[in-house]
Order: structure tokens, then C-alpha cells, then sequence
């Protein structure tokens, strides 16, 4: 598993890469009530703004973590985005993504790494 | 995840926090603590927003808002008719008319008729006791004493705490202290000797929810908060439920749904202005902005405050702009407040808009991340209040 500084966990599947929010971003978020998800078969840059998650706290973008494509999102959570604060590591995955250079995810922290990031 | 800031913040950030009697307790509790108002307040305890204010809603919710200002008005020669009549040279409500043990809700107006703050008033036989918004205290005092310092002295009272206790299990777990309040009806206000000191005790608050507000002597308030939270039914609340809470009975939050730059008739408020005050009253006027709102009582104002139910499950926060069609250029108006309800389960909001579309039914679009969304103009609350009348 990699993690970001943004709070996402990417997590290697064949040749996809499945992104969903940590423990830690899900517990600051507070009870999550709204989420959006993109358009499968979508092209995606790193950065861009792919999921829209509100909580009754904020709302909050999650963002492609790298270039590549949304081949498959996670249907069952617009209906049901509560399952993101019950488990944000397992059931409650984003989206899955294609992406050009597997590589690229070395640079992301491992876990070791994003505990030390959140302190 | 990054934080799309579009949290509709409500909170005025200062650099020296303030911190109220019970933070060692909150701290205790668990709570997760925030700058609110220039103090450090609890904005949830371990349960979460959600079940707190489900919690609330179904039992009981203790609430700390001895952030908020407490104020005595007292006349100089002693008698509530001044003390009444110099209140009402700031306020297009009706303080004479106040029975002796009764609340009210009043609005502070400026001269162009917007809203300064919006406070309760309790008529406790020779004074007046008053409850005003934390963010708003310094200037509400210092407007009392710029305004009435001939006729009155104005006292903030520093050495009392404020609970709101709120729910249907409210009065079950109070009356063990204090027995007098199960006599107590919806604005009702009682001094009580007490275990816990001089309790001075309304039934009211901001939640929808029958229930207390308590002043107690400061250093009572941990020991009065913690034996109600002995009682089964009572758990902690934060700011974040307070909010959720308090929007779905309708309630107006004082910086987001009205301002100065709303006037009691734009902002849907015009039954706290009493008939004495209006045109044709017999003592119509002499408020600030009479000019702007009394015109407005008469002919309407050009937009109004309403309640909008978003159609789908996407929260339309505080900001944003409100179309009424989904391809007209030009907003109607914006929304002030917005959330979602966990009673009623699903997303709600509070907003401007022209009067022409506030009639109830009306669709209307919220731009949402660029997409215009329906939301239907609906009805205030959004859950029915369930006050002791």
C-alpha cells in the first residue's frame, strides 16, 4: 500500500491501482453524506479533482494521484457514503485507475512513511 | 483528499482564544476543540456529529454555550417599564408588553434596518436578563451603553456559565435539581436555589427540541454538567450538531442568515416584530432603520429568506448562488446556510432569494461545482419543532 499527502491510500491490483481515503482523513472528515464519483473510461492528469466527498463537516476533492484512466468506481457509495467512515481501507474504495508507468507509485510514502506524515 | 473550502465557515478565528468554564471537561469528554467566536469550543465529542444530533433528538443533548454573552439591564430608578422602554429604542420588538417571567426573542437594527445581532430577553421582574451572540458581545454591550447609559446600567455578567440542555428527555433529567421546572412552559424563565447554586432556568433554546437554557454560577458549571450527564439520557453535543440541529428547526444563525445587511423583513423574522411596533401601533416606530423596515412590513421587501431542499443527495453550502432557471445568467439569490439533516435525512438549506421566487413549491437551481442543481423552495423548519406550549 502507498499513501499520499493528501490522505489517500493506492493499493496495486494486477495492472489497476484502487485509491480510497485513510483512517485518519476519514476520522478528520467526520460523517461522510455526499459522495460524487467520476465518469468510468474517463482520462485523468495527476492533481486533477476526480471524487467530490462532503461530509457534515466540509466538503473535500480527492484527487487523481496520477496520470492514467478511471476504468471502474465504486457504485455502491453515492447510496451509501457512510460506508467511508465504517471502512475506508476495505469496502469503501474510490475508484480504480489505469496507469501508463507502475513506477511512478514509488513515489509515493509507504506506510511507515505516511504514519511518521500524520505524526 | 484536499479540502475543497466550501465548509461555509461560521466560526470569527482570533489570535488569543478564550476559554469557557467547562474546557477541562470537554477536553475530558474527548471533544475535538475549535476557535469559535474567539473561543475554544467543542465542535464534537467521540460520537460524531451525526449521532449527536440524533442523540439530541431522541433522548437528550448537553450543550456549552457559555461563550455567549449574558447581560443585565436594570434601570437607574429600578423599574422594568424604563428598562423596557429604552430596550425597545433599539429593537422593533415589544419589551413592555413582556410578562414578568417571560422570554422573547429581539433583534438589534441598525439605521439602514439590517440586523446587528439577534438575542433573547427574559423580563425577571425589575430587570431585563439578555442572551447575545458570542461573536457579537463587545459591540452589543457597547451599543447598550452608548444608547441607554442615561436611563440604565448594563452589566455583563462574567461569573455565570450558560448549558443548554435539549430534548425530549430535557426536562426528566433537570428536574432532580431543580423541581420547579416541569411546571415551566416553552419561554417560561425561573431563578431555582439549587445544589448547584442560583440556577436562573428558560425553556427554550436553539434545536427545535423542547429543552433548558441554564445560567449557573461559574463555579458550579462543571459540577451541574456533570451530573446531568449522570443521567442516562444526557450525552455531550458539539457546535458542529448544535448547527445541524438548529437548521433543520429553521432557526437563523446570526453572521451567515441575517446581518447587517439583512433586515428583519428580508430575513422572514417579521413575527418578532409586534404589532404595537408596526405602523398604526401604539408605539410604532422609534427603532433604528423604522424607515427601511416599516415600509417593508407594509409592502414586502425585494427578497426574502427561505427554506431550500436540494433535490438530489449534494449539500448546497453557505455561498452558493442560486438561479432561477437552469441557463439564466443572473443569480436570485444565494444560499446562507446548508448542511445535511440527519433527522430528515437528506441535505437542507437556508438562502436568499427575490420574492418572486419565494413562494413555496418554486424550483430553483444551486450551481454546485458548476452544475445547476433543483432545489425546491420549502416550508421553515424542516422538522417540526416540539416546543412545551
Amino acid at each position: 500500500m502507498k499513501y499520499t499527502e493528501e490522505h489517500e491510500w493506492l493499493r496495486v491490483e494486477g495492472d489497476l491501482v484502487v485509491v480510497g481515503i485513510t483512517e485518519h482523513a476519514a476520522e478528520q472528515l467526520g460523517d461522510v453524506v455526499f459522495v460524487e464519483l467520476p465518469e468510468v473510461d474517463t482520462e485523468v492528469a495527476k492533481d486533477d479533482e476526480v471524487v467530490v466527498i462532503e461530509s457534515v463537516k466540509a466538503a473535500s476533492d480527492i484527487l487523481a494521484p496520477l496520470d492514467g484512466e478511471i476504468v471502474e468506481v465504486n457504485e455502491t457509495l453515492p447510496d451509501n457514503p457512510g460506508l467511508v467512515n465504517e471502512d475506508p481501507l476495505g469496502d469503501a474504495w474510490f475508484f480504480k485507475m489505469k496507469i501508463a508507468d507502475m513506477s511512478e507509485l514509488d513515489s509515493y510514502m509507504d506506510e511507515a512513511e505516511y504514519k511518521d506524515f500524520i505524526g | 483528499m484536499r479540502d475543497a473550502g466550501r465548509s461555509g465557515d461560521t466560526g470569527l478565528y482570533m489570535a488569543e482564544l478564550r476559554r469557557t468554564e467547562l474546557f477541562d471537561l470537554h477536553v475530558e469528554l474527548g471533544a475535538k476543540m475549535v476557535p469559535f467566536a474567539g473561543y475554544e469550543m467543542p465542535v464534537q465529542y467521540p460520537a460524531g456529529v451525526m449521532k449527536e444530533h440524533l442523540q439530541c433528538r431522541a433522548a437528550a443533548g448537553l450543550f456549552d454555550v457559555s461563550h455567549m454573552g449574558q447581560v443585565i439591564l436594570r434601570a437607574k430608578d429600578g423599574t422594568y417599564e424604563t428598562a423596557a422602554r429604552a430596550l425597545e429604542a433599539l429593537m422593533p420588538v415589544s419589551v413592555l408588553a413582556l410578562a414578568e417571567g417571560r422570554q422573547r426573542y429581539g433583534l438589534f437594527t441598525n439605521d439602514t434596518g439590517g440586523i446587528l445581532d439577534d438575542l433573547m430577553f427574559a423580563n425577571r421582574g425589575d430587570h431585563l436578563f439578555l442572551v447575545v451572540n458570542a461573536a457579537c458581545k463587545e459591540a452589543d454591550i457597547a451599543h447598550l451603553r452608548a444608547n441607554l447609559s442615561d436611563t440604565c446600567d448594563i452589566t455583563e455578567l462574567t461569573d455565570r456559565a450558560l448549558i443548554a440542555l435539549q430534548g425530549p428527555s430535557a426536562e426528566a433529567a433537570l428536574a432532580p435539581i431543580a423541581s420547579g421546572v416541569v411546571d415551566m412552559r416553552f419561554m417560561d424563565v425561573l431563578s431555582a436555589q439549587t445544589a448547584f447554586g442560583e440556577l436562573w432556568i428558560s425553556r427554550s433554546g436553539y434545536t427545535g427540541e423542547d429543552g433548558f437554557e441554564i445560567s449557573v454560577p461559574a463555579d458550579q458549571a462543571v459540577a451541574l454538567t456533570r451530573a446531568l450527564l449522570e443521567h442516562g439520557d444526557v450525552e455531550p453535543v458539539g457546535l458542529g450538531a448544535r448547527d445541524s440541529l438548529r437548521l433543520e428547526a429553521g432557526l437563523c444563525l446570526y453572521g451567515n442568515d441575517i446581518d447587517t445587511t439583512t433586515t428583519p423583513v428580508e430575513g422572514d423574522l417579521t413575527w418578532a416584530i409586534q404589532k404595537v411596533r408596526r405602523t398604526g401601533g401604539d408605539r410604532a416606530g422609534g427603532f433604528p432603520g423604522s424607515d427601511v423596515i416599516l415600509p417593508q412590513l407594509d409592502n414586502g421587501a425585494p427578497r426574502k429568506r427561505v427554506g431550500l431542499l436540494p433535490e438530489g443527495r449534494a449539500p448546497m453550502r453557505a455561498g452558493t448562488q442560486i438561479f432561477a432557471t437552469e441557463t439564466d445568467a443572473d443569480p436570485i439569490g444565494a444560499v446562507t446556510s446548508g448542511a445535511f439533516g440527519p433527522s430528515i435525512e437528506r441535505p437542507m438549506s437556508m438562502g436568499y432569494v427575490t420574492s418572486e421566487h419565494a413562494t413555496i413549491g418554486t424550483t430553483v437551481y444551486g450551481e454546485v461545482r458548476g452544475k445547476r442543481l433543483p432545489a425546491t423552495v420549502a416550508d421553515l423548519p424542516f422538522r417540526p419543532s416540539t416546543y412545551k406550549r
